[in-house]
């Protein structure tokens, strides 16, 4: 019966759902688990990377995170080729903004312009809509440091803590568990850490297959926002110190 | 000839504009307002070709108020809006017919409790300044307030000050300017000061 109403994104099932947008969404939640966690001293993304080869020639750059502009910085569940294209978006935006105002852009006008985008492809044109969600952490004067996700409906969020792609709902049981508002950035880390060594199905955790950005102010310039995106070896540094490791080898005893 | 002068002091910011409307040889009204408030805290005064300028102040006047209504009415800040300002005067420049307006804003900003004077001509120049005026005013009025200007002053020194300039304008200037309006941009809001 459904199937009438698939091949345009523009009509209604008789149910009032667009089928389209929900197969956008579940192609989502089978792409690599994306983590956002809030803390008081910055913001946190961490991702898993689903396909590693050791054939892969990899320089070393982040695949699924990305920067905006100097004071965001987002995560992509999803397919990949489209977020390249929202988040192009998102930079010329940034900048335009930037370019008029002499002022960063505050961050929920970006990702509202950046989810405008995308409702757009849910309500016009014979056009599939981006099979794409966002985590965006960001930090403007209004709100300090905050976290948003959108998905392809092009509906975005404030959030604490929250997950987007495979297992995000388990990942968020584990969060609401165990978030604090107090936390502080390493906490937030470390929690984002033991998450990923939950949701993911493989047994070893290791660089290969996580990606790590964190958000925070610096101590010596004030006011002036700091986005890392980390190298291998302080995602290892990160497992070994947060003792996720040690948790699995005493399950597996 | 048409005059307007802008002074910040501590607590706040003052703009004087005259209120002569001139066409030609004649004087048209004497009671011509030359500002637009933008927002709750932002204040513009304009001058240059008459038409240019009205339009010009009401667009912008527009435009940050739609602002305000699309960001749940979050104010623009005085800087963002003299480098809003700046950029239209700027592309406007690069049209086929510019506009030609010259303007000083008042602000204050709430965020971090400062009042500002931008300075802002039809070529795009701005520039944030203690005091300044555009038109034959500056000739007259820039080197008493260059001798008279103190960092600490206040509203009430500022306005004294003004004073001093516009018995300076009245003296030398070769047309009547049917005196001024004045107003005060500072942390309540903007208001007009009567008994000029």
């Amino acid at each position: 019966m459904s199937r009438r109403y698939d091949s345009r994104t523009t009509i209604f099932s008789p149910e009032g759902r667009l089928y389209q947008v929900e197969y956008a969404q579940e192609a989502i939640s089978l792409a690599g688990t994306a983590i956002g966690i809030l803390s008081t001293e910055g913001v946190v993304l961490a991702c898993e990377k689903k396909v590693t080869s050791k054939l892969l020639d990899n320089d070393g750059s982040a695949e699924k995170l990305y920067a905006i502009n100097n004071n965001m910085i987002c995560a992509v569940a999803g397919m990949t080729a489209d977020a390249s294209i929202l988040v192009n978006n998102a930079r010329v935006n940034a900048q335009q903004y930037l370019k008029t105002y002499n002022e960063e852009i505050p961050c929920e006008i970006l990702i509202k312009r950046v989810c405008d985008i995308k409702q757009g492809y849910t309500q016009h044109g014979g056009l599939r809509p981006f099979g794409v969600s966002f985590l965006y952490a960001g930090y403007d004067d209004r709100y300090q440091f905050q976290l948003f996700s959108s998905n392809p409906s092009g509906n975005y969020s404030g959030w604490r803590a929250t997950s987007i792609g495979a297992n995000n709902s388990a990942a968020q049981t584990l969060l609401k568990k165990d978030y604090r508002d107090d936390f502080t950035l390493k906490e937030a880390c470390e929690l984002a850490i033991k998450i990923l060594s939950k949701t993911m199905d493989s047994s070893n955790l290791n660089s290969e297959k996580l990606e790590f950005a964190t958000l925070s102010l610096s101590k010596v310039n004030e006011g002036k926002v700091i986005h890392k995106i980390w190298s291998d070896k302080e995602i290892d540094l990160l497992i070994k110190d947060s003792g996720v490791l040690d948790d699995k080898r005493e399950d597996d005893d | 000839m048409d005059i307007i002068l802008g002074i910040r002091v501590a607590d706040g910011t003052i703009i004087a504009t005259s209120k002569a409307a001139t066409r030609g040889i004649s004087v048209l009204k004497d009671t011509d307002d030359k500002t637009r408030p933008l927002n709750a805290r932002n204040l513009i005064a304009y001058t240059g070709e008459s038409g240019d300028t009205v339009q010009f102040a009401e667009y912008i006047q527009a435009n940050v108020q739609l602002y305000s209504m699309r960001e749940n009415d979050i104010e623009l800040s005085p800087k963002a809006t003299a480098s809003f300002v700046r950029n239209q005067l700027a592309s406007s420049l690069r049209s086929r017919k510019p506009y030609q307006v010259n303007v000083l804003i008042g602000g204050y900003d709430v965020k971090t409790d400062t009042p500002s004077l931008n300075w802002i001509d039809y070529l795009g120049t701005q520039v944030e300044l203690p005091y300044g005026a555009h038109g034959y005013a500056a000739f007259y009025a820039t080197s008493l307030l260059d001798k008279h200007y103190r960092k600490d002053m206040k509203v009430d020194d500022g306005l004294a000050l003004l004073k001093l300039c516009l018995k300076e304008l009245e003296t030398r200037m070769p047309i009547d300017f049917k005196g001024v309006y004045v107003k005060v941009v500072n942390k309540d809001g903007i208001k007009e000061i009567e008994g000029y």
